[in-house]
């Protein structure tokens, strides 16, 4: 039996864990109460500023209308929009099967896949809006620029859950087929794609589901075109909430079908 | 039939759909290439120009080293808003939760709205978030904080009713027997067994949430993504590449350092 | 009085399918009652049905004097507190300690926010750790659960619905998940409860050997229909086979030749 500091008998477990986990508790509670208390708010009345938010959201999401564009014309920016998303996915696919196989912890030499890990950590840590601001910068703002910035993002993604899904599939077989003198190339489609393809396909199937919402972001952010640029347009140049509000109702049902597509497709390779 | 004919006939069907697989790839890549008139010799070129441009202008000079300190406090302004924005999403994504998830064995419509409402703040574009606010609340970091306080409150709704549902069945199944009331079970029984999941996700949250906040800053004109916006719309280059090695360093750090967290408190 | 009573319980997933039907049994107080069964043949239901963590869609079952069926708040939860539940995977709070465990067992008697955060009266504190010592977890008290051996994370189960100082032990395939000789160590405390503190005992089993060993009174379930209930002894290898339909052989688990290693 021990006693807490009030004298009571202590019930809770002898765990560091606990403490550490309260630690980071409080002190992530008092980085946020900071934050909030210190907050520069402008000189908005908060109460003003939240009823002409609601107001807002009220047309936006309860009354959409399209105005300026042509239902044709949103399809096609949105068919844009999807297709950078297929770019990028694709690209960052091909680049990351590669890298995962030189990184993945039962195949990998083990300095390449420090130096393949560090530069994925680096890609990964760049947002994404940067990746494609710098390359706007050599290949003009537009479509191309935003394909190669998301494929930065994709890469990265994708390495860390191809050499996963490759390290988890194993359970000894690569062993195996080494010991029986096999080489990479014949490992890699003999032993490694076989079994694991699907969950592969899986994976990078939730990639593209975040490169849409990523290309409708850099759309506006970038001006890299697809729906992403007249949802921008709409807000930020013709103040029009109901277009907006239209936008967003196509976006918003295009990523829900991706969602549940790929939450299938992840049940299905289970 | 023979177990040679079988094998060669077993060949021949993984290379079809090989091939297969590689025809779709180049038929998507051929159509999406039109659809948004990509142009691969661009793209391809693009990378030694951008290696050049980087090694001749992205190099942080004297007058970048000069708006470090002003930089650095758009920086820890911009975490913070993270940090703030993510923990009180969290909050109210744990409550969220406890009524989306299907191991409470609350009434199922009850589980669909929340999951309805979650599903739609998550995949609203923070694009709009930041619009809509940005009419009503202005240029402040305020509109950055909600535009990340809503996206992450869908995020974490998401994670959090599969983290109960992974972590806590059993010993939500088991207080209920003892005749634990609802708040009892929700405190003593799915918070505990929960709690290091829900840390793992507002950690990764924390840490993606600095990154989105480039971008709501810069649509939103606030914090590091304006700052950003500004140099480099005025070629600043230098001043504009500190800010992206800033970022990329902590980033790094912050996932760094949330690996350790996690195997500390588990 | 019988303790507990089921009146023709029936219960339908989806409306169709009858994991029990129409069950009619008594249980006296302070009776050890196994329940044996091929896998999917409703002992766990039946047994869910009585604490109500699922419930039952036709018939009455009637406990301690109150209609379980019809129970709501309150008189659920009383219902809930004078019975103990002890589960085959152990279900514990795996990041609270062995002691706080024990705890949750005074949650159905306490007060919201008593039992929301997790203050205990030092008088219940005295009593578990009693509990604790009596099951011999005393070295465990302090350690989080997710430390404990299958064995010891069981032990912790029984304590727990000791605390809550039950009336009835419901126990769901508790020896399922464990070796043979913390099995024997499970079922001699579940047996030494039984006659010393005359807690009425319910446990589901799919080994027969184990429960023609520690039970006065065998109740044979297939296709959620009671085949039989007799005692130990009138268990023939006829009626054996009749409700396994030929996998008896894979199932037997003799305890008696396990040493006593307690």
């Amino acid at each position: 039996m021990e006693k807490n500091i009030f004298g009571k008998i202590k019930t809770e477990a002898h765990s560091k864990a606990s403490t550490y986990l309260k630690i980071l508790v409080v002190f992530l509670a008092v980085l946020t109460v900071y934050q909030m208390v210190t907050m520069d708010t402008g000189n908005k009345d908060f109460f003003t500023a939240t009823s002409d938010t609601l107001r807002n959201i009220n047309t936006v999401f309860l009354s959409p209308m399209l105005r300026r564009d042509t239902l044709g014309g949103i399809i096609n920016v949105l068919m844009v929009t999807l297709c950078i998303a297929v770019l990028s996915t694709i690209f960052g696919a091909i680049f990351a099967l590669i890298c995962a196989l030189l990184c993945a912890d039962n195949l990998a030499n083990k300095k390449v896949a420090a130096v393949v890990k560090a530069i994925v950590a680096v890609v990964r840590a760049i947002p994404t809006v940067l990746w494609v601001l710098i390359f706007a910068v050599s290949a003009g703002l537009g479509a191309t620029a935003a394909v190669v910035g998301l494929t930065f993002h994709s890469f990265a993604y994708l390495v860390k859950a191809y050499s996963e899904a490759i390290e988890e599939d194993d359970k000894g077989k690569i062993e195996a087929l080494r010991a029986s003198g096999a080489g990479f190339m014949a490992l890699v489609t003999q032993a490694i794609f076989p079994s694991c393809i699907r969950m592969l396909v899986a994976w990078t199937f939730m990639r593209f589901e975040i490169n849409f919402t990523n290309a409708v972001a850099m759309g506006a952010a970038a001006g890299a075109g697809g729906i992403g640029y007249n949802l921008y347009m709409a807000g930020n140049m013709y103040f029009d909430l109901r277009e907006m509000g239209f936008l967003t109702y196509v976006v918003l049902i295009m990523v829900i079908i991706l969602e549940q597509i790929s939450t299938r497709f992840k049940e299905s390779v289970k | 039939m023979q177990p040679n004919s079988e094998m060669n006939q077993f060949l021949r069907n993984k290379r079809l759909s090989t091939v297969i697989g590689i025809a779709v790839i180049f038929v998507l890549y051929f159509v999406a290439a039109f659809v948004t008139n990509f142009k691969m010799n661009v793209a391809v070129m693009s990378f030694p120009k951008a290696a050049n441009w980087i090694a001749k202008y992205m190099i942080p000079d004297a007058q970048a080293i000069e708006r470090l300190p002003r930089i650095i406090e758009k920086l820890t302004e911009t975490i913070l808003v993270s940090v703030a924005a993510t923990t009180i999403a969290a909050v109210f994504a744990f409550i969220a939760s406890i009524f989306g998830s299907a191991s409470t064995k609350l009434p199922k419509f009850v589980n669909t709205i929340v999951r309805v409402i979650a599903a739609f703040f998550r995949n609203v574009p923070d694009v709009v978030w930041a619009m809509i606010l940005m009419f009503s609340f202005g240029q402040n970091l305020l509109t950055g904080f909600f535009a990340l306080f809503f996206s992450t409150f869908g995020m974490l709704t998401r994670r959090f009713i599969e983290t109960i549902d992974e972590t806590s069945k059993e010993s939500i199944e088991a207080l209920t027997a003892c005749g634990a009331s609802f708040p009892m079970i929700v405190f003593q029984g799915i918070l505990p067994s929960s709690i290091s999941g829900i840390i793992t996700w507002i950690l990764y949250m924390i840490e993606t949430n600095i990154r989105s906040s480039t971008l709501i800053g810069m649509l939103t004109a606030t914090g590091i993504g304006n700052l950003f916006n500004i140099y480099y719309n005025r070629m600043q280059f230098g001043s504009a590449s500190l800010i992206i090695v800033l970022i990329c360093v902590i980033v790094i750090l912050i996932d760094n350092l949330s690996t350790i967290i996690r195997r500390a408190i588990n | 009085m019988p303790i507990l009573e089921f009146k023709n319980v029936s219960k339908l997933y989806d409306g169709k399918t009858k994991a029990i039907d129409d069950l009619n049994f008594k249980i006296e107080e302070g009776e050890f009652v196994s329940i044996i069964g091929p896998s999917g043949a409703g002992k766990s239901t039946l047994l869910r049905c009585i604490n109500r963590l699922v419930d039952a869609s036709v018939g009455e079952i009637v406990f301690d004097g109150i209609e379980v069926v019809q129970a709501k708040g309150s008189q659920l939860r009383e219902v809930r507190t004078k019975s103990g539940m002890i589960f085959q995977h152990y279900n514990l709070v795996d990041r609270s300690s062995v002691f706080e465990n024990v705890l949750h067992g005074t949650l159905g008697r306490k007060g919201v926010l008593a039992g929301m955060l997790g203050l205990y009266t030092e008088e219940e504190k005295l009593r578990a750790l009693e509990i604790i010592e009596e099951l011999g977890l005393s070295d465990q008290t302090y350690k989080r659960c997710d430390e404990l051996s299958g064995g010891q994370k069981q032990r912790v189960g029984i304590a727990r619905a000791i605390m809550q100082d039950p009336r009835l032990l419901l126990c769901d395939e508790p020896i399922a998940s464990l070796d043979p000789k913390s099995s024997k160590v499970i079922m001699d405390r579940l047996y030494n409860i039984n006659k010393n503190r005359r807690i009425t005992c319910i446990v589901n089993l799919h080994q027969v050997e184990v429960a023609r060993q520690y039970s006065e009174r065998i109740l044979g379930v297939s296709d959620g229909k009671i085949v039989f209930d007799c005692k130990p002894e009138e268990l023939t290898q006829d009626i054996i086979n009749t409700i396994y339909k030929s996998q008896s052989d894979e199932l037997i688990m003799d305890l008696s030749e396990v040493g006593n290693a307690a």
